[in-house]
């Protein structure tokens, strides 16, 4: 029976708290209830309320607990119940968890799962994707998974890393995506970037979510003759720049592509970096599909205008593999 | 006998008991004073510090008076104006020393300056700049212990100022919620940098919050280790047997500005002279004398071995060699 990505991360923190006892879990209506997404649903009876502690409404709480176990050595996973609203802990991830290890070399073996992202009609405050607050955080992980097996993998790489780690599950594909996950114990390695369809003609590098936009416009751009490469980043921090810099040795058109906003976002980044190391390659400007500098708006029209999508990357795609 | 013990109310400790301890909190006060009075009196002056100071003058009996408490299983989380925890947990004062000066030597290695580090084999938790930040620590820290089985609780230190940020309340309360071990304590100086406490507060007492999450909350007197070695001893047994945590409210003064560079011109200098005639140290001396605990002559040797340590230190700091560049980017990741 295939895993749906949602199933996958519970598996993979089923997993990890049977194997560990250090392991445990904290946040908002986690247990009782199971989580605002039912992530958790079944933790609470069968771990008990030690390793599945239901918190107040109070994100710098569970935050800085968190960290605080995580300096007692044990293996914290701190769910928020948007990534919204990571900012009322901010100050406690981005100060003091980033910082420990290169300030007084204490570690902070911790997880920050954060459901991000839109297309669920969940407004302003409940759709963002906000982690380059967290990527330009030296000190920090992130990790954005996009398929069942990776959103399994990176949570139980992330619960044994012994650095701090945001990360982001996107709610879009908790029951949208399934997959055939192998039986036995895998895990996938933080820090590797994947190539998820191979082509010739251009590299589309992207993430999370927009993993599967990209593989639907590559699809119907080879039906036009163009052969797109995909490249799921996986992991944001530390970068698999290697992978990235490969694709575009192959192809040398890049098109960059995330659910994020425009200024400041991966792509800029990316782009940088690129230039940086295989300048020589490209063929043709560097070219980004993102989500305008706005807040995510809630009512359908506005959202698919704000979010990208295959035919706003085929449109580009088009005009990159012409140059 | 330990300390803790020394202070149970139905069991008046001998005479001989009380005046150890005495010497002990006397010892580590005047060497927090010692050590503070040359960093902000002389090397600060020197150019030897390189970044800020901010010092606990006058205020000594209250790290002094929660930290000698501690067990070896407890942790601490000093604020900036507790150096005497470090020194009751055995940190080398040559290392605090090098961290002021940002030298190799120091905790951080040079990589934060004054108070603003922590030492797990010595069971510290660093301090977070913005102190409340460290109560939901705190609390993190009390639930590792329970998580573990451990009779160890958490100390957390925090002024007056701290409890105005929402963050301080959310770490109060999820360990009040969890019953976790920890023992809050307030070193209620009355002045968060510039702002004094009618500014930054409503009620007249840090401890009336305490009632706001169902936790007893005390009063000490912060300027006499004694007061606070009996408030203390009261809330450590109340962490440590299981009934959850305990506000300690240490009624004190700051007698500097908030940093080295801070003249406080906005204090009002009779509250100076009035809290300079309630010297913690002055008070403990006079009843040690007063108490035929100690004679002068032992005062002043002490005063005077003291004055020797931190040569020492200040002279192990000064040799230890500043931080390698090449050293920049190692241990932002364990990998």
């Amino acid at each position: 029976m295939s895993t749906t990505y949602l199933e996958a991360i519970r598996q993979g923190l089923w997993e990890e708290m049977e194997r560990d006892p250090n392991v445990f879990l904290l946040g908002e209506d986690i247990g009782v209830y199971g989580g605002a997404f039912k992530v958790t649903a079944g933790f609470f009876e069968h771990f008990g309320e030690k390793r599945v502690v239901d918190t107040p409404i109070s994100e710098a709480a569970i935050a800085g607990a968190a960290i605080g176990a995580g300096l007692m050595g044990l293996r914290p996973v701190a769910e928020m119940q948007f990534a919204d609203f990571i900012t009322c802990g901010f100050d406690q991830l981005v100060n003091f968890a980033a910082k420990c290890r290169y300030r007084w070399n204490a570690a902070v073996p911790m997880v920050v799962r954060a459901p991000s992202g839109g297309g669920i009609h969940g407004g302003p405050f409940h759709s963002q994707n906000p982690e380059m607050w967290f990527v330009r955080t030296p000190g920090l992980k992130v990790v954005a998974p996009a398929t069942p097996y990776d959103a399994k993998g990176l949570i139980k790489s992330a619960i044994r890393d012994n650095d701090p780690v945001i990360y982001f599950e996107h709610k879009a594909l908790y029951r949208r995506i399934r997959e055939d996950l192998p039986a036995g114990e895998f895990t996938v390695p933080i820090g590797r970037a994947k190539v998820v369809r191979e082509g010739r003609d251009l590299s589309i590098i992207t993430y999370g979510a927009m993993v599967w936009t990209a593989l639907e416009a590559a699809g119907k751009l080879a039906g036009e003759g163009i052969s797109v490469e995909v490249v799921d980043l996986r992991t944001l921090v530390p970068l698999d720049r290697e992978t990235v810099c490969d694709s575009v040795r192959r192809t040398s058109k890049v098109l960059l592509l995330h659910e994020d906003t425009r200024t400041g976002g991966m792509a800029g980044e990316l782009a940088v970096s690129i230039t940086e190391s295989v300048f020589e390659y490209l063929d043709a400007p560097i070219v980004r599909v993102t989500a305008p500098d706005t807040p995510v708006p809630y009512s359908p029209p506005l959202e698919e205008a704000f979010l990208p999508n295959a035919a706003k990357v085929i449109e580009k795609a088009r005009w990159l593999h012409r140059y | 006998m330990s300390a803790a013990q020394a202070l149970t109310p139905d069991d008046p400790p001998a005479s001989a008991e009380q005046a150890a301890l005495a010497h002990r909190c006397l010892y580590f006060m005047s060497m927090m004073r010692e050590v503070e009075d040359r960093i902000e009196r002389k090397l600060y002056r020197q150019g030897k510090i390189v970044g800020g100071v901010y010092v606990g003058r006058g205020q000594e009996a209250i790290p002094v008076g929660t930290a000698l408490l501690s067990g070896p299983d407890d942790i601490m989380l000093p604020a900036h104006r507790d150096l005497a925890v470090f020194l009751i947990r055995g940190v080398p004062l040559g290392r605090i020393l090098a961290q002021y000066m940002g030298r190799a030597g120091g905790l951080t290695r040079g990589r934060d300056g004054n108070m603003h580090m922590g030492d797990l084999s010595h069971n510290i938790v660093s301090i977070i700049s913005a102190l409340a930040a460290t109560v939901p620590v705190a609390a993190g820290v009390a639930m590792a212990l329970r998580y573990r089985g451990s009779s160890g609780i958490a100390f957390s230190y925090f002024g007056d100022g701290a409890t105005s940020r929402g963050d301080w309340h959310e770490g109060v309360n999820f360990a009040a919620v969890q019953k976790l071990p920890v023992v809050f304590i307030c070193n209620n100086n009355q002045y968060a940098y510039s702002t004094p406490l009618s500014a930054q507060m409503a009620c007249a007492h840090v401890a009336d919050r305490g009632s706001a999450y169902n936790i007893p909350a005390e009063i000490v007197d912060g300027n006499d280790v004694f007061a606070v070695l009996e408030g203390a001893a009261h809330a450590v047994a109340h962490a440590r047997g299981g009934k959850g945590p305990y506000l300690l409210e240490c009624k004190t003064f700051r007698m500097t500005g908030h940093s080295a560079h801070d003249g406080a011109e906005y204090v009002p200098k009779e509250l100076f002279e009035e809290w300079s005639r309630l010297d913690p140290i002055v008070r403990l001396e006079s009843r040690m004398l007063a108490e035929g605990w100690a004679g002068q002559p032992e005062l002043d040797r002490v005063r005077a071995g003291i004055r020797q340590e931190v040569d020492e230190a200040v002279a192990w700091a000064e040799q230890s060699p500043l931080p390698d560049p090449a050293t920049l980017l190692d241990g932002v990741y364990e990998s």
